[in-house]
């Protein structure tokens, strides 16, 4: 379903991705893990072509879209949701009309069809009376419902979740695992969801990757990700932290350095 | 010395940068107001009508107000200057209307919606950059351009020639309010010599400028919103630079225009 093939990306001679290869199966969940800074999220986003690589390929359904006119790589969209970190809900406008949007703009449907659809979206999500309520008047697990109801009310084929977990406490983010694993079941989707928290990782995952400093150093099933001989898998899953040896010399020269 | 020619270097190559980007918003604007809409692609009727709503139905207090203060000063120092002279009321009537038509009114009122919806417009589309709002609706297969800029680029199309006139009307009613208390004058006196004094090319001159002030505001207040980087410094820098660049390309296009109209009358 989602081919990545010997992608690069760097920003202002920094490169972010190198050479990330990665394969993801209809209908299974894959998360990427890993730690801050490794990228994750700057593969998922070319995934979603907010970003365009240096070099390499993304094919979703066998489908190059790194060359693909927008207009068509539009049409595919239709069929892919995506919840980011900060739920980025709009907040000029209630749940129900942010729920509503792609219906409103991508689709022909009755302003009762689409009412009626996007409260099935809410109600799914656990939202379901919360129709009215501005962005503002909603705790972090409320923005992350509603922008996972938005990510689905297109009924998409995949589903991308940027960091679903990030700021929240461990029952509500256990409470959108849940959710993720009751969607994957109910709809088969293919689901990919970048994050750092091992217990999610490892409680919605079909086949890990993971990854360090822009590359994919292991991929697998969970027990295979744990049973791997690679040492910063190792380190990874046992929170060791990186061992920091000072070299004195080159301390001493940059901070004296202009 | 090195220093200063990499300075020069730098500063030319943002500035050209800067150029490239919005002339870049300017054409992708440009296809999605003239273009998209007949090809079936969609019209934003309803968010331009709100943002004519707030960025040109609420600046009329405002701009009528300051355009007042404004013919009232005008006519103030024209009385002054005049009377070493002996130029009568006529030429205080002349010299307001031809002021506020053909320059004051489109400078005053641009300037007051670039500090007004311009920085306005960085703000909103910063706020939404930075919460990842625009990757939201880029995501959603949904053109930011068509969503966010378009109806502001309308909205000042429209709205800064109607509140142009009306800034010109209050500026020539400040100077008429001048004439009356000051040189015993009627409204009526005032009104008709300004009548006498003003030709169609006055205002109409005035209103073209007016077309184009809208549009560098809009422009350059919706492209700073997009180049916001670093979170609520970087909208607050964006706010500020959006007013600032505004005045200067409105300035800017003002010489021009008015060396245009000045050679070509």
């Amino acid at each position: 379903m989602i081919r990545v093939e010997n992608l690069v990306t760097s920003y202002n001679g920094r490169r972010i991705l190198n050479n990330v290869n990665l394969e993801v199966q209809a209908g299974e969940t894959m998360v990427i893990l890993g730690g801050s800074g490794t990228g994750k999220s700057t593969l998922l986003r070319h995934i979603i072509r907010l970003e365009l690589p240096t070099s390499g390929h993304v094919y979703i359904k066998n489908q190059d879209i790194c060359h693909m006119p927008e207009d068509r790589f539009n049409l595919l969209r239709a069929k892919i949701g995506m919840l980011f970190q900060s739920a980025a809900l709009f907040n000029s406008m209630t749940v129900e009309e942010n729920v509503a949007l792609p219906l409103r703009e991508l689709t022909r449907l009755e302003d009762s069809t689409i009412r009626i659809m996007t409260r099935i979206k809410l109600d799914l999500v656990g939202l379901g009376g919360f129709e009215n309520y501005m962005p503002s008047e909603l705790s972090g697990g409320m923005k992350k419902r509603a922008g996972l109801a938005r990510a689905l009310a297109m009924d998409p084929e995949i589903l991308l979740f940027d960091e679903p977990s990030a700021g929240l406490d461990p029952i509500t983010a256990a409470g959108i695992d849940n959710l993720i694993l009751k969607l994957h079941k109910a709809f088969h989707m293919t689901i990919v969801v970048v994050t750092h928290e091992m217990a999610s990782a490892f409680t919605i995952a079909d086949r890990i990757t993971v990854m360090d400093q822009g590359e994919v150093i292991a991929t697998g099933t969970p027990e295979e990700i744990r049973a791997s001989k690679h040492p910063k898998v190792q380190q990874f899953l046992n929170r060791t932290p990186v061992d920091e040896t000072l070299d004195a010399q080159a301390y001493l020269r940059s901070l004296t350095q202009s | 010395m090195t220093a200063v020619l990499a300075l020069i270097g730098r500063s030319t190559l943002g500035l050209a940068r800067y150029s490239q980007g919005l002339y870049r918003l300017t054409r992708d604007t440009a296809y999605w107001t003239f273009v998209a809409p007949f090809k079936g692609r969609g019209f934003k009727g309803q968010a331009a009508i709100h943002q004519m709503v707030m960025a040109g139905v609420n600046s009329i207090p405002i701009v009528g107000t300051i355009s007042v203060f404004v013919g009232i000063i005008l006519a103030l120092q024209g009385a002054y200057a005049m009377r070493n002279i002996g130029a009568g009321p006529y030429y205080i009537a002349l010299l307001v209307g031809v002021a506020m038509t053909r320059e004051l009114g489109p400078l005053i009122t641009a300037i007051i919606v670039a500090g007004r919806s311009g920085s306005a417009f960085a703000a909103e589309i910063g706020t939404m950059k930075v919460s990842e709002e625009i990757d939201a609706l880029e995501a959603m297969g949904l053109n930011s351009i068509k969503y966010l800029v378009v109806p502001k680029y309308l909205a000042l199309l429209v709205m800064m020639p109607c509140l142009t006139i009306l800034s010109d009307a209050a500026g020539i009613l400040g100077g008429g309010i001048f004439q009356m208390y000051q040189l015993d004058q009627t409204f009526l006196m005032f009104l008709a010599a300004t009548r006498d004094t003003l030709v169609m090319r006055d205002i109409w001159t005035g209103l073209i400028k007016s077309l184009v002030f809208g549009l560098i505001i809009a422009k350059v207040g919706c492209y700073e919103g997009f180049a916001v980087r670093g979170g609520a410094e970087g909208v607050g820098k964006a706010t500020t630079s959006s007013v600032v660049i505004s005045i200067f390309l409105v300035i800017a296009a003002d010489v021009v225009f008015t060396a245009l109209f000045y050679y070509t009358s």
